[in-house]
């Protein structure tokens, strides 16, 4: 896997790979019903779990409703308290703008906290461009940058490796990235953990630059919200000179008193912690404490595209717990890569075809990317109806219709490739609406039955490859009704 | 009572045996069974594929097939699940999309009278003892759409657990989905078997004589992947269990 998510093969394929590498199925499998068990103990203590999702949800909602008059208010905060905000369109702007602002300081090295946004826009590879390297600080993170890989899990990007992975990827790569491995490491979590602390320490002390995402916004005070696990995030916000924070729009709330209910569905929804270890706040700049500038820079990147579609929209509510991914069953076989996006798992099917658009044959898969079971949806704490999300974006990618593309209404045609399924469909559903002919159709099939083959072509080879076919029966239900019953029940309507 | 069966077209045209069972469960219950002729699929394999427009003449088919009853009853949680959750959808989007309340007022009609089979049994006719005996040991796997969408609870255990001669095995990562999620097993074919594969080890590791849900559709995933394993467990139909008597094991 190399470090870049252009050109992924669409979602069954890769999936298909990843279904077949044992490996990874028993790392995925593992974590995921450990971090999955221990949440459902998180969530289980507190009473009134269904009134704080109820309550997130409905934040979230008002706050999105709102979006441009709690954008204007967090930006006046923000340049009230000492700092400078910049308003990015898309991925290539918000590069742009960082690569300037950290050329402007003159350094070629900067550290960061973990930051969904900057993997969103290719942060480090643009920087990588511009002669400027991005250290990685989260012990994730850094495993999976030290792996030239790319992160498969929104809360633990190298899920996808185990511990004598990470000890080989540390005694291989630290070296050529500052201090190296100590000598003899073991994988053992503590000497890993040691490693990486060393590793890092180095370039907390040097670095003059950070970068950052951010878990929340508050409109009124300007004040940023990173909540994390390692203190790592900690040193990136408090110890460079200049702090450059990357944050999609949709992560505002209006009060600090919204955070009362986030900072408690976030962690136990997340690492099933009551509170998370670490949570830090910045507001502006103040004199003699933490970055000597900060700058804001404020993500659309399809965002304000997704806040137009009235059922897709929801999406935007996701505080990027991972709860979906852990219970999700695809996920847990197929791995986070397969979705081609930093945002793998259920909460990834729906939202990177509306921050992309679905005209891409990835995008057009993901929306398929599940069974519709429904678990995604039962635990997601601000209640993000993902299913019908999912049902929704699969009606856009076989019939089209109408989307908003930077900010303009435009209509879609319907996706190419399904043209055999549209017509199957609509010959299923004709069928099905004219009993007459589905009579005759079941009785010719029980006629043919020793005929059937018991491997399909097509489509239905997939079926066959691995499950029995059903035998037809001899008699169908209402055959067999009208023989023993006799009277058929016409007259109830219906027949045309 | 008179209810109407919606027998659903998969039960129709593979599982006859299932819609059967239903028949000869309610009226040894004392309730008289219609079977609207005029009846077809609920449309959801087009609906969940994404061919919403194609699933509207289905919705008002059942209306019209169903609107005399005072119960409409089917051995399927997810053709119930559709019904009950996804014919309002189809309606409030046809209103939307400026074509009148034709469908949404179907909607209103279908939902509240449409029972999945085990939720008809304890909360309309109040029984958990439906007089069934089956001298084997099953296994229950709760399937998402009833376990989610309908809620069906305990439900199905309760009525199990009244089954003379029935020995339920417990199993593990009932809750976990199949695999199936209809044309998701041919669009995402390899990740679709390897949850079907992990169901039916778990399966396999209860010991039991026969696997046991309240939608067919489910069971022909489960069942088809067993059957290429060679495995005697048998896939059945709650209502199959239920049916069965002292006098007649099916």
């Amino acid at each position: 896997m190399s470090g870049t998510y252009l050109g992924m093969p669409d979602f069954p394929r890769a999936a298909a790979a990843a279904t077949r590498d044992t490996r990874l199925r028993a790392n995925l499998t593992h974590a995921t019903h450990t971090i999955r068990d221990k949440r459902a103990k998180a969530v289980a203590e507190l009473d009134d779990w269904a009134q704080l999702r109820a309550a997130g949800a409905a934040v979230k909602d008002r706050t999105l409703r709102h979006l441009d008059h709690y954008l204007e208010q967090l930006e006046a905060a923000v340049v009230a308290a000492g700092g400078q905000v910049h308003w990015a369109v898309d991925a290539d702007e918000a590069n742009r703008i960082v690569t300037r602002l950290v050329r402007e300081t003159g350094e070629r090295e900067v550290v960061k906290v973990k930051s969904m946004a900057t993997q969103e826009i290719g942060l480090n590879e643009a920087l990588a461009e511009a002669g400027i390297r991005a250290y990685e600080t989260d012990l994730a993170e850094l495993i999976v940058q030290l792996g030239d890989d790319l992160p498969s899990h929104l809360l633990v990007p190298a899920i996808h490796r185990n511990r004598s992975e990470i000890r080989d990827i540390f005694r291989r790569e630290m070296g050529s990235w500052g201090r190296p491995a100590p000598e003899g490491l073991s994988d053992s979590p503590a000497e890993l953990a040691e490693a990486a602390r060393l590793h890092l320490r180095e370039k907390f002390l040097s670095a003059k630059v950070g970068i950052s995402g951010a878990n929340f916004m508050v409109a009124e005070t300007g004040t940023l919200v990173v909540v994390e696990s390692e203190g790592n995030g900690r040193m990136c916000l408090t110890l460079p000179e200049t702090l450059i924070s990357v944050v999609g729009i949709e992560k505002v709330v209006p009060r600090w008193q919204d955070l009362e209910v986030f900072l408690q569905l976030l962690p136990r929804s997340s690492t099933a912690e009551r509170m998370n270890p670490y949570t830090s706040t910045w507001t502006g700049t103040t004199d003699g404490d933490g970055p000597r500038t900060f700058h804001l820079v404020l993500l659309d990147n399809g965002r304000t595209d997704t806040l137009a579609d009235t059922v897709g929209r929801q999406a935007l509510r996701c505080i990027r717990c991972s709860a979906c991914l852990n219970v999700c069953p695809v996920y847990e076989r197929a791995g986070g890569h397969a979705y081609g996006s930093p945002y793998p798992g259920p909460i990834g099917a729906i939202l990177t075809p509306q921050l992309r658009g679905i005209e891409g044959a990835l995008e057009a898969s993901l929306p398929y990317a599940s069974s519709l079971c429904g678990a995604c949806y039962e635990v997601c704490p601000v209640a993000i109806d993902i299913p019908e999300v999912l049902l929704h974006l699969r009606e856009r990618v076989v019939e089209g219709g109408p989307v908003t593309r930077r900010g303009a209404r435009t209509v879609l045609q319907p996706a190419k490739g399904h043209a055999a399924e549209r017509a199957a469909m609509r010959a299923a559903a004709w069928a099905f609406d004219h009993p007459g002919v589905l009579r005759a159709g079941a009785r010719l099939a029980a006629r043919t039955r020793r005929l059937h083959p018991r491997r399909l072509p097509g489509p239905g080879r997939a079926w066959s490859a691995t499950r029995e076919l059903p035998a037809v029966p001899a008699e169908s239900f209402r055959d067999w009704w009208q023989r023993t019953r006799g009277t058929s029940s016409e007259r109830q309507g219906g027949a045309k | 009572m008179r209810v109407a069966l919606f027998v659903t077209c998969i039960n129709d045209l593979l599982h006859p045996r299932t819609g059967q069972a239903v028949v000869a469960l309610l009226e040894r219950l004392g309730v008289e069974v219609d079977f609207p002729d005029g009846q077809s699929c609920c449309g959801q394999p087009q609906f969940n594929t994404g061919y919403r427009h194609a699933t509207e003449p289905l919705v008002r088919r059942f209306d019209h097939a169903f609107r005399d009853y005072e119960y409409v009853v089917t051995p399927s949680g997810s053709c119930a699940a559709m019904v009950r959750d996804n014919y309002p959808r189809i309606g409030a989007k046809a209103a939307a999309e400026g074509r009148g309340r034709e469908l949404a007022d179907a909607a209103a009609l279908a939902v509240p009278k449409t029972y999945e089979l085990t939720e008809f049994l304890v909360d309309v006719l109040k029984v958990t003892d439906v007089g069934a005996y089956y001298p084997h040991t099953v296994t229950y796997h709760p399937t998402c759409h009833g376990l989610r969408m309908l809620g069906l609870g305990d439900r199905p255990r309760r009525l199990l657990e009244q089954v003379k001669g029935l020995e339920l095995r417990e199993l593990p990562g009932a809750e976990e989905c199949c695999g199936f999620g209809g044309t998701f097993a041919v669009k995402n074919a390899a990740v679709s078997a390897a949850m079907g594969a992990d169901k039916v080890r778990n399966v396999l590791g209860t010991g039991a004589e026969a696997v046991c849900t309240v939608d067919n559709s489910c069971l022909l995933h489960i069942g088809g992947t067993l059957a290429r394993q060679g495995s005697p467990v048998r896939p059945v139909h709650i209502a199959e269990i239920l049916a069965s008597t002292e006098g007649g094991v099916r």
